[in-house]
């Protein structure tokens, strides 16, 4: 897969539809190409998080530690981006990643990333908008969540 | 105290050498007088025909005769000699006067220029020997470029000054007494004219010269100064970078050396006005001469020849003052630098000489228990840092002292080695006060280690074994040559009382006695078991790894490299390394390196070939002609260029992003933006060679896994092979020594010992692929018996200037290591690995617990935690804060209790 193929598929991801053209050509080209074994971890749950990555082919699982067992919580697919919040704050990995098949990825590191936010205020404000929109549903999820918990509570 | 006097101090260590000195010049005086004579006799003589009136005649040579009592005693009748061979004898005596007098000078200014010498090694060693014992708080206060430069560059005009110090003024002023007196002879009252002008200079200069002292003074602390800020902005300049503070640093510098030249100016302008006025008054003697004796000569009260005698007597006497003067002014000069630097090292409370004294027999071990008995350390500023701390520390006992970094915990830890001078109590080692124990019991038999780390440049195994170079340990044998040489150093060592210890010799001193026989490889276990402690074995193997070894020197390493490569060749597929390393094979394309890589396929040796230069190489550009390949290089490189410069448009060409670019620099953009526009304009063929060839160089640096352009096709592989047999083939013999080619058989000694075991590259972009290969790699090197060797080349690493080429968790961790491999009774470890994380830090806080327990006598240990949860490899817990001991006790007890401890843990 060339640049321009990785830039083509960048745009598909949701974190980053609203970016420019040249601008996803830059991210594609700071990025780095990683792939991973069937099998190999992404990432452990708790670790610093440094990096994002984009699945170009294969799938991904996200793993939860339960007690002392792995208990896969979602699949990702290609196109997906995994990890994204670790490259916009300090937060250790909230859950373990492992390539369930060969894996191919793009890594985006956190240092790149802010970089170029900081040359292209314009990227601040798409991002601004996808993560707005996550937060509204997630919101609203937690709102419903909570309604049903307090009538699970109330009855 | 009275000022430290230059000339006391060279009279005291020096006395004999002068009154020798003194006697070989007044020896050499009367050779001196003979040959000022002897021309004149020469020409009255054999010349001018003087007392060879008659032919036939003869004068008496080297006739000795002296009167005495009115009776004339005749020591030697001489040598009857005619005119003839009167002049050749005479000219023979003149030129056999000549060598003698030159031989004198040449004895005696030798001798000068080494009792100069001979004093400046004094005084540098002793300089040095002060700052060895100064108390610790001296140096919050010294700057170390200043210290530099007060041994280096201020004492040294002193040792030229020594030589003379002495002889100069004597031998100036018999001359100049011996002028008067003549002077005095032929007329008392000139004579006390000549005196009075001379009591004049002598009062009037030295008063216009004190104005040139404090100039000296004060130029000497501004250019030490200025020394000083030197040395700051080189150490701090990442400081001045990252804070932009370079134009301060400048106006810093600026306005010192505006003082400075002020200051020069100034002493300048005195100098040379005391230079006319002394010279003024030596021309005003022979003024007053004219003057008053010419006058009492027309009165008839003097004679005319007296006063032509005294006038041409006058003439020695001027320059053997005017000498005493300038001699005098050295004085002075040197006597300022002298005063200034010894006031500089001249600090109270300096450790006793017998502190420091060499132990004759074997160090006694460090007695128990160590108590801390109600210490109190402040800061200079008085506040207090530690207060009233009390704990004890048997033998064996592990203590975890736990608190933040401004507890107290680092000052009583620091204490505990005599970093500190206790404001109030004590610390003691089995009930003796620790500043009456020796330096060598210290420094020996206990181990310290701290966070702050400083490398003097050296290796790894240089900057580990420090710890152990306490004293030589027996005398190294030397034979021949070396031996006098050997002899020579410790005689000129004791006449200037420096120490005669052999630097050269073996210094390392471990802690229990190891079988001569066995020395080196005692060394060998000693430092790899302490690298495992410090978890720094990983890193000084990668360091083995990426030196350099030569086959002519170790053979058999290269051999068994070899032959792991071929293991490593033939087990690709079961060591699961097929995708992660792409092997060289002259035959095929390696993908995973740089094009311009795949065309020399070797290492380059020097400049011509290095990868910013090959392009510039006529018989490389000869070489892609003929392979067919320059043009389709170039449109590539082109293709590339617009590619980059599509992608970096938007940015200002100082973009950090640029850094990520392995092929061009922000800087070189512009250039191919020109580049690309002239050929848009004008077409491929209007590019001149080397701007042709600017487009071959950035694609030398393309990889395709990397850079993902889609440029390397089948057809430019091909025609790559091709170049790269070429290339090889024909390379004449001027340019064989630039290259070292890849061979899958051989040995390159060019090439890192990893890439002679690989011989390809790791692949780009497959996860974790640097780590997986290294680890086969050790596992393969282990197995091979290879292990050592590559750690003993890891050991062989140079960490650069203040260990600069080493991180700072590398530093910290060699300060780590120095501490355990005393194999000490005590190790006082002061937060010593504060730059790793904390999963780190528990590594080494394990892997130094099993280096304890791995010895015959585990030491105790007293180690600053930053982080609690790690006490639980300690028996016994000092929680610390405020600079307050807040609890102490057995781990168990304060786990299970309700304190600090159990708080700090909790929480």
């Amino acid at each position: 897969m060339l640049l321009k193929d990785e830039v083509e598929l960048l745009g598909k991801v949701s974190l980053f539809a609203g970016l420019q053209p040249s601008q996803l050509k830059l991210l594609a080209f700071t990025s780095k190409r990683l792939a991973f074994e069937a099998g190999d971890m992404l990432f452990e749950q708790s670790d610093p998080g440094d990096s994002a990555y984009v699945v170009l082919s294969g799938t991904a699982e996200v793993v939860v530690k339960n007690g002392g067992d792995d208990v896969v919580v979602a699949t990702l697919e290609k196109n997906a981006i995994i990890g994204e919040i670790a490259i916009l704050c300090d937060v250790p990995r909230t859950a373990g990643v492992r390539a369930a098949t060969r894996l191919e990825t793009l890594c985006i590191e956190k240092e790149h990333m802010l970089k170029l936010i900081h040359e292209f205020p314009s990227m601040a404000t798409a991002l601004m908008q996808v993560l707005a929109e996550r937060l509204a549903s997630t919101t609203a999820a937690l709102t419903s969540c909570r309604s049903e918990l307090a009538e699970l509570r109330g009855s | 105290m009275s000022e430290p006097s230059i000339l006391r101090f060279t009279w005291q260590y020096s006395r004999k050498a002068q009154l020798f000195i003194l006697i070989v010049v007044l020896a050499s005086m009367p050779t001196y007088f003979l040959s000022l004579d002897l021309p004149k006799q020469i020409v009255n003589g054999p010349i001018l025909g003087q007392g060879f009136e008659q032919p036939g005649a003869v004068q008496k040579l080297l006739a000795l005769s002296f009167s005495f009592g009115g009776e004339t005693y005749v020591l030697f009748e001489g040598f009857d000699l005619e005119r003839m061979p009167m002049l050749f004898a005479l000219s023979g005596l003149f030129l056999a006067l000549i060598i003698v007098n030159g031989l004198f000078k040449f004895y005696i200014n030798t001798y000068k220029g080494r009792l100069g010498e001979r004093m400046l090694r004094r005084i540098r060693y002793d300089l040095i020997d002060k700052l060895l014992r100064f108390p610790s708080r001296q140096f919050k206060k010294v700057k170390s470029s200043e210290v530099a430069s007060m041994v280096k560059d201020e004492v040294e005009p002193i040792g030229g000054f020594m030589g003379d110090a002495f002889v100069q003024p004597l031998f100036l002023g018999g001359q100049a007494i011996t002028a008067m007196v003549f002077i005095m002879v032929q007329n008392v009252w000139l004579g006390l004219i000549a005196i009075s002008m001379i009591a004049v200079q002598f009062v009037l200069i030295p008063r216009l010269r004190r104005h040139l002292i404090r100039l000296n003074k004060q130029r000497q602390i501004a250019a030490r100064k200025l020394a000083g800020r030197v040395g700051e902005i080189v150490e701090g300049i990442n400081h001045v970078h990252v804070n932009d503070t370079s134009h301060y640093e400048r106006a810093d510098v600026s306005s010192r050396l505006a003082e400075i030249f002020y200051i020069r100016y100034e002493l300048f302008q005195r100098k040379f006005f005391t230079k006319f006025l002394n010279n003024l008054l030596a021309q005003f003697t022979p003024f007053l001469f004219y003057v008053i004796g010419g006058y009492f000569a027309l009165q008839g009260k003097i004679d005319v020849g007296q006063l032509v005698a005294v006038i041409a007597a006058y003439k020695d006497l001027p320059s053997p003052i005017k000498e005493l003067i300038d001699w005098d002014q050295q004085r002075l000069d040197v006597q300022v630098k002298f005063a200034q630097v010894v006031e500089q090292f001249d600090i109270e409370d300096m450790l006793e000489n017998e502190q420091q004294k060499l132990p004759g027999g074997p160090v006694p071990p460090l007695p128990f228990p160590v108590e801390v008995n109600n210490l109190t350390v402040a800061d200079d500023a008085g506040n207090v840092l530690a207060n009233r701390v009390r704990f004890n520390v048997v033998d064996g006992d592990r203590v975890a002292l736990v608190g933040a970094s401004n507890s107290g915990a680092d000052v009583v830890a620091e204490t505990m080695v005599r970093l500190h001078v206790p404001e109030a109590g004590q610390v003691c080692y089995g009930g003796k006060d620790m500043f009456e124990l020796n330096e060598s019991q210290l420094g020996r038999r206990i181990g310290y280690a701290s966070a702050e780390m400083f490398l003097p440049q050296g290796t790894m195994r240089d900057s580990l074994l420090y710890a152990l170079k306490h004293q030589p340990v027996g005398d190294r044998p030397y034979e021949g040559p070396d031996a006098l040489a050997r002899q020579r150093f410790i005689a000129e060592a004791r006449l200037t009382d420096n120490t005669d210890l052999d630097f050269n010799a073996d210094w390392l001193n471990f802690a229990h006695d190891v079988d001569p026989s066995e020395r080196s490889y005692a060394v060998h276990r000693l430092l790899v078991s302490v690298l495992e402690a410090c978890t720094l074995k990983e890193d000084v193997f990668n360091m083995g790894l990426r030196g350099k070894v030569d086959p002519e020197t170790n053979p058999g390493f290269v051999e068994r490299v070899l032959a792991a490569r071929e293991k490593l060749r033939a087990h690709m597929s079961d060591l699961d390394l097929e995708k992660l390393i792409e092997l060289f094979d002259p035959d095929k394309y390696a993908n995973e390196a740089t094009v311009g890589e795949n065309l020399l396929f070797g290492t380059p040796v020097g400049e011509t070939f290095q990868p910013l230069n090959m392009v510039s190489n006529d018989y490389l550009r000869e070489t892609l002609r003929k392979a067919g390949l320059e043009d389709l290089l170039v449109e590539k490189g082109m293709e590339m260029a617009e590619t980059t410069l599509g992608l970096f448009q938007d940015l200002p060409p100082d973009h950090e992003l640029f850094n990520q670019l392995t092929f061009m620099d922000g800087d070189r953009l512009p250039r191919y933006q020109g580049l690309l526009r002239k050929v848009k304009q004008s077409g491929l063929t209007s590019l001149d060679a080397d701007e042709r060839y600017a487009m071959v160089e950035l694609m030398f640096d393309y990889i395709e896994p990397q850079h993902r352009m889609g440029l390397v096709d089948d057809e430019l592989r091909e025609r790559m092979l091709k170049a790269r047999k070429l290339f090889k083939q024909d390379l004449p013999d001027d340019l064989k020594d630039s290259v070292s080619f890849y061979d899958p058989d051989q040995y390159n000694a060019a090439a890192s010992v990893q890439d002679n075991l690989l011989m390809g590259r790791v692949s780009y972009g497959i996860a974790r692929a640097e780590q997986r290969v290294s680890d086969a790699v050790s596992s393969l090197l282990a197995e091979m018996g290879l292990m050592d060797e590559v750690l003993g080349i890891g050991l062989e690493f140079d960490v650069g200037s203040g260990g600069r080429r080493l991180s700072s968790a590398q530093r910290q961790k060699v300060g780590l290591g120095r501490a355990l491999i005393k194999q000490p009774d005590l190790l006082v470890l002061n937060r010593p690995v504060s730059a790793l994380d904390g999963r780190q830090q528990a590594a080494v806080v394990e892997n130094v617990m099993k280096f304890i327990e791995a010895q015959e006598k585990a030491p105790a240990v007293v180690w600053v935690l930053s982080n609690p949860a790690l006490s639980s490899y300690f028996d016994t817990v000092c929680v610390f804060d405020g600079g307050h001991l807040v609890e102490h006790g057995p781990r168990h007890d304060l786990e299970k209790g309700n304190g600090a401890f159990a708080q700090l843990l909790a929480s």
